[in-house]
Parts: structure tokens; sequence; C-alpha cells
């Protein structure tokens, strides 16, 4: 009955709060939707959201022409022509207003040494087969890449914009580098069939001979369901959801701490009551919260995303996985929030030590970077994280097809956590005599 | 012989002194623990008895440790040494038994201003033991007599200091409490609010309950108090029936008494 009045009264105290209730619910919402709506082209395979390479080609001849159709093929790039007349200002101008970050320049020899370098190599396989060939070979062309002034403007260069991501950029010169490669060693075959049999390389042979016979095959690792591939929502979703839970320390920690200092708890230490009521009435109160939360935010993916052309979220295949690990991701949030408003005096400090230690948490969990790109230190101190065990639960629920057993590895270091976060605010409690 | 409501016993007690902060916290512990603060004795061998049914005043300038003595006869604070009991129950912290035997009425105002008058009864009877039905039924009389009818069900945030003196009071004797501990329950409050709370709690001791009251407000005190105690400096330097204190003393009120007394006005 104690109990029951505890629950009434924490959240009637919680729907007037306004400003707490905009916290755990519209900052989340908001937060899911811009968030996911901005990650949904770095999510999109290359084929839907290509990177725009700008071509500036001064060589007329074949080769260039070659050269470009196989950039193209690679899939990686929109290709977009420059004026061939164009200077290096020009390029640099067209660059910096179309938000551009690469430019492939083909100098006007480019055909003409390729073509060079390749009758060279060729000659040299010619005479070492015995046959008549041109022994002294040329060296190959290869892309000069560099910054924007220091670019050789007789070499194939590839111009980037110094605020391209690293391996952006490193993608996109193996893959040019790649195509330079073909297109030479395409002209090499066509010299030797041409000097052995006296009539141009057919194309469809040329391709035969430079394709790959050995293909390579990608079988996505999976816990025992289907997979589902990950997308901006697949992601966002459920790495929001745990962040949202975890920020409800905005208003529990303060709701703990309020209590504390005003009178009413002056009175709650004279009553024949345990405060443990009071705590276990916040917990299952703000339980209900975090579930809401995610029933809120999990709806919006599965039934709003479709409508503004976001992915939808598809709701792994173990319901009642997702129902546990949701339930126990919200009670380690809810615990979190208690032992901060047990700990802090005042309620700025619970408000400012839960939002920051929030924030560094969740970036410890790979909530906002991957995890598997953190600094071997950083990958210790992250098991700390109770929300990098919660994104790990949901991520083998939600990508990886697993079931409640398959995920136990993640589960019960979280469940772990919230243990010690309970023995930590009973320990506390009876510290300051509160209990 | 009939049990004393209270019988204190050979009391010791040491708050904590912290810079900025001239007591120990009432929320917190008596003990002294950090570096940055010195225990300092405030009661040495107090003894003090208060028989069942009195008006019982507790008066002395600030720091004398009226409102500490009332946090130890309550449980919010823990004495080191002697005794206290109510109604021959041992005071601990936390003691279920004694905890439903008294109310506190404290100075600050102990609720939830987000709730209503109504919704705050019904979570503090909840917390006193009181069935759903039981709170009820108090709450019923309880804002009639306190006449809060007509704000029960406006938070009790948006009331005036008068209204949440009423409602401060009302959640202390929700559970119809033996003894009820007073700690300047009308403070801030306007003449006729103060009369009203006055009459109300002189019908609540006709009825049988014990109080134990603080305040500055002397004239207040000499209408309500049948019984007086002065301390100053943790110790008790009088106590007996008012009248005869007063004729002892040849005083003809409490602050030519406490004047008397101590040498030092009476701080409002």
């Amino acid at each position: 009955m104690k109990l029951l009045a505890t629950i009434k009264k924490d959240l009637r105290i919680l729907m007037r709060d306004r400003i707490g209730l905009i916290l755990m619910f519209g900052m989340p919402v908001l937060l899911v939707l811009i968030v996911t709506s901005i990650q949904n082209n770095v999510f999109q395979p290359f084929s839907k959201n290509k990177v725009l390479l700008f071509i500036n080609n001064k060589d007329n001849g074949r080769l260039s022409q070659d050269l470009i159709r196989a950039v193209d093929k690679v899939g990686l790039f929109r290709l977009e022509s420059l004026d061939s007349n164009g200077s290096r200002e020009d390029i640099l101008l067209e660059m910096r207003k179309r938000n551009g970050m690469l430019t492939l320049v083909i100098p006007a020899d480019f055909s003409t040494k390729v073509a060079a370098a390749a009758k060279g190599k060729a000659d040299k396989a010619l005479h070492s087969f015995g046959l008549e060939g041109d022994t002294t070979a040329r060296p190959a062309t290869g892309v000069g890449s560099g910054g924007l002034s220091t670019a050789d403007a007789d070499s194939l260069t590839l111009l980037f914009n110094p605020g391209i991501e690293p391996s952006l950029k490193l993608s996109a010169s193996g893959a040019i580098n790649g195509t330079i490669q073909m297109v030479e060693s395409r002209q090499i075959i066509r010299n030797i069939y041409l000097s052995v049999n006296e009539k141009p390389l057919p194309d469809s042979l040329a391709s035969e001979m430079l394709s790959s016979s050995a293909g390579l095959k990608e079988i996505p690792v999976s816990l025992g369901g289907p997979v589902i591939p990950l997308n901006a929502t697949q992601h966002n979703v459920p790495a929001w959801t745990i962040f949202a839970m975890f920020f409800v320390v905005m208003s529990l920690g303060g709701s703990v701490v309020r209590e504390k200092l005003n009178g009413s708890f002056i009175r709650l230490k004279t009553l024949p009551t345990n405060y443990i009521i009071a705590l276990l009435s916040k917990q299952i109160t703000y339980l209900g919260v975090t579930f809401l939360q995610a029933f809120v935010l999990f709806g919006m993916g599965v039934w709003l995303f479709p409508f503004i052309g976001l992915p939808a979220l598809r709701f792994p295949h173990d319901g009642l996985g997702l129902v546990l690990v949701t339930l126990l991701c919200g009670w380690c949030a809810v615990s979190y929030a208690i032992l901060v408003g047990v700990v802090a005096r005042t309620q700025e400090q619970a408000n400012g030590f839960g939002a920051v230690s929030v924030v560094i948490l969740s970036i410890l969990g790979g909530l906002m970077i991957p995890s598997f790109i953190m600094p071997a230190g950083f990958q210790t101190i992250m098991q700390f994280s109770p929300l990098h065990w919660a994104l790990q639960s949901y991520y083998g629920l939600f990508l990886e097809g697993g079931k409640l057993k398959d995920i136990l590895i993640n589960v019960l270091p979280l469940l772990v956590i919230t243990v010690v976060i309970q023995l930590a605010i009973v320990v506390t409690l009876k510290r300051k005599k509160l209990i | 012989m009939d049990q004393p409501a209270v019988s204190i016993t050979d009391l010791g007690f040491s708050y904590t002194a912290r810079t900025g902060s001239p007591k120990s916290s009432s929320h917190g512990s008596s003990s002294a623990k950090s570096s940055s603060s010195t225990p300092e004795r405030l009661f040495e061998g107090l003894d003090l008895e208060i028989a069942e049914g009195l008006r019982f005043g507790l008066f002395g300038p600030n720091g004398a440790g009226k409102t500490s003595l009332m946090h130890l006869m309550t449980g919010i604070l823990t004495y080191e040494q002697g005794s206290i009991e109510l109604f021959g129950h041992r005071v601990k912290t936390k003691n279920k038994i004694v905890n439903s035997l008294f109310g506190l009425v404290p100075q600050d105002f102990s609720f939830y201003e987000e709730l209503t008058p109504v919704e705050n009864l019904e979570f503090f009877g909840a917390w006193a033991g009181l069935t759903p039905r039981e709170t009820r039924q108090r709450t019923e009389e309880l804002l009639e007599v306190m006449n809060l009818q007509a704000v029960r069900n406006k938070a009790v945030g948006q009331f005036s200091g008068g209204m949440k003196r009423k409602v401060n009071l009302a959640i202390g004797v929700i559970h119809q409490p033996r003894i009820l501990f007073l700690d300047e329950p009308t403070v801030g409050v306007d003449v006729h609010t103060r009369h009203e709370l006055i009459r109300y709690l002189i019908e609540l001791n006709k009825k049988g309950t014990t109080l134990v009251y603080t305040s500055h407000q002397l004239d207040e005190a000499e209408e309500l108090c049948q019984r007086i105690a002065l301390i100053d400096k943790g110790k008790i330097i009088a106590c007996d029936d008012l009248g005869p204190l007063l004729a002892e003393h040849r005083q003809k009120g409490l602050e030519g008494l406490f004047l008397h007394l101590t040498g030092n006005a009476f701080e409002r």
C-alpha cells in the first residue's frame, strides 16, 4: 500500500514536470530523427551515394577515355567533367563552389605516355619469349596524389580537399590506381596480341583476359537468425534509445536530490516507513518511463521513418529477448540516475555531472563513434561503460539475428554493472544514514 | 504514575560545525566526519521530562539548541550519550513504534509543492501507516478544519504562506499522533491565520495530544504554552509552569523573563 501510494506520488510529480518530460521524450525523438536523417547517406551503399569526382581531361587520346570509363565502372564515383582548358585556379574554384572533394587531372600526353610505356613492356615481354621486341621500356604512369598546391602538372594528378575523410581518400586513390593499372595492362595485352597475331585484340577477349576468375564471397556473420543489414535506422534507433534511457538522470537524479534537500525528506525520516520504499518507487516509476521511451522510439522507427524516406526499423525475431534487454537497459539507466542523485549534494551537481557523464559513457560505449576504431586503451575502458554492453546486446538482436541466449555474453556484464550500481546505492545511503 | 510523554536523561550530543554552517545539518548525521569539520558539544547531561497532555514550550536564543533538541527527540539526529524516551519507548533513528507515536511540523515546508493538499495528505497518510480509507477520512476532516476545501485540488506551490503552514500542520497530524512536535509552526503567517492555527492546536491538545512547541512569537507562546523550558548554550536554565515561573522572577511576560534569565534580548 505504501509502495503504491509512493508510485502514485512519483507519477504525479513526473507528469507535472514538463521540462523533465521534454528532456526524456522530446529530445530523444528529435535526436533520433535528426541523426538518422543525417547519417542515412553515410550508411547508404556506394551505388546510391557516390562520391563526386571531377575529371579535368586535357588529353584527346583513346587511353584517357578508357581510363574515364574504367573509373566510372568502379562504381565509387559520380563523374563530372570540367572544362579541359581550365586552369588550376578554375578547378580549385569549382571544387570550392560545388563542395567537391576530388578532381582527377589527366595531362595532355597521358595516352601517349601510357601507350609508350605499354609498348615498352610488351616489347620486353616479347623479347623474353624469344620474339622480336623493343627492350627499352619506359616507366609506367601512376596517379600522383597531392595537396592542391603541390601537384605535378605533367603527371596524372588527384587533387583533394584537405578536409576529405582519410579512409575515403585512400579508397579513391586505390580505386583510381587500380584502373590505371588495368588500362595499361589492357594496352600491353593489345600490343603483344598485335605483334603475335598481326591483328587487333578483340575487346571481348581483352575483357576476358583482364577479369578475375577468383571471386570474393561475402558472408555476413549471424548469431543464428536472419541478418538485418546495418543502416542508419538499425544503428541509430537502438543507440539513441539507450542514450535516452540514461538521460533520465536529468529528471530522476534531480528528483532524488530535490527530495533529499527539501523539507519533505525530514518528514519522511520521521515516519514509520523505510526510505528504501521511496527509492523502490522511483525505480518502478522510471523503469516504466524508460520502457515507454523505447516504445516511442522503436515505434517511430517502424511507423514514422518509412513516411519520411528513412529505412524502417526491422524488429528482431526474438521479441521476448528485446523486451528483457530493454528492461535491463532501463533498470541499469535508472540505477545509475539514482546513484547520481544519492551521491550529489545539490541539484546542479546531479544535473551537471549526470548529463556530462552520460555523454562520456555513450562515447565510450560506441554510441557516437564505432567502438572498433577506438585506440586499445579506450577499448579496455569501454568495458566499464554499461552503454557499451547495452548497445552490443541490441546489436546482437537487431543486426545479427541473435536470441537472448546468443547475446548473454553482452547481457551478463550489463546485469553485473547494474547490480554493482544498486549495491553502491545501498552503501551510500547507509553511509549517509538515510536508510 | 503515568508514563511521561518525553523523558530525557543525561543527554549528550555533539554537533558538527562546518565552515559557513554554524550548526549540523538537520538532514545529516550528528557525528563529525570530515577533516574540515570539528565536533562541538551542544548538550551535556541534559535532563527533561514532559508530562502527557501538556502544551510545552521550548524557548531560547538562536543557536541555543531548540531545533537540535527537537530533532533528537524525533530521531532525526542521533545522540551519543544518555537516553530519550517517548511514552517509554527509546528514540532511535527510524524506529517504527516510536515514529508512529509522534508527528512533526518542521519549520521548513515539508511537502511536495507539485502536489495538491489532498495528494500530499494521501501520500504522507500512507507513509504514516494509515489505510486508504482512513487517509481519505482524515483528509476530509483536516481540509474542513483547516479551511482548505476551496483549494483542495490546487498545487500547494501556488498557495500563500499561511495556507502552506496549514498544509504543513495538517500533514503532521494526519495520523493523530500522541505527541506533536512543532518547530515555529506559525512563522511568516498573518495574525488571522496564526489565531486559527493556535485555536486548532489548543483543540487538538484538549483531545489528548501532547504539544512540544518552539517559537520566537512570545505572545503566541504565552497563549499556547502551559509549561516552558528556557534553553541557553545547550543548558536548560529554567523549566516550570508559566505562571509560577513569571511570579518567581517577578516578570509580566515571557520576553521580560527571557531577558532576566539570559541577559539577552529575545531575537525575533
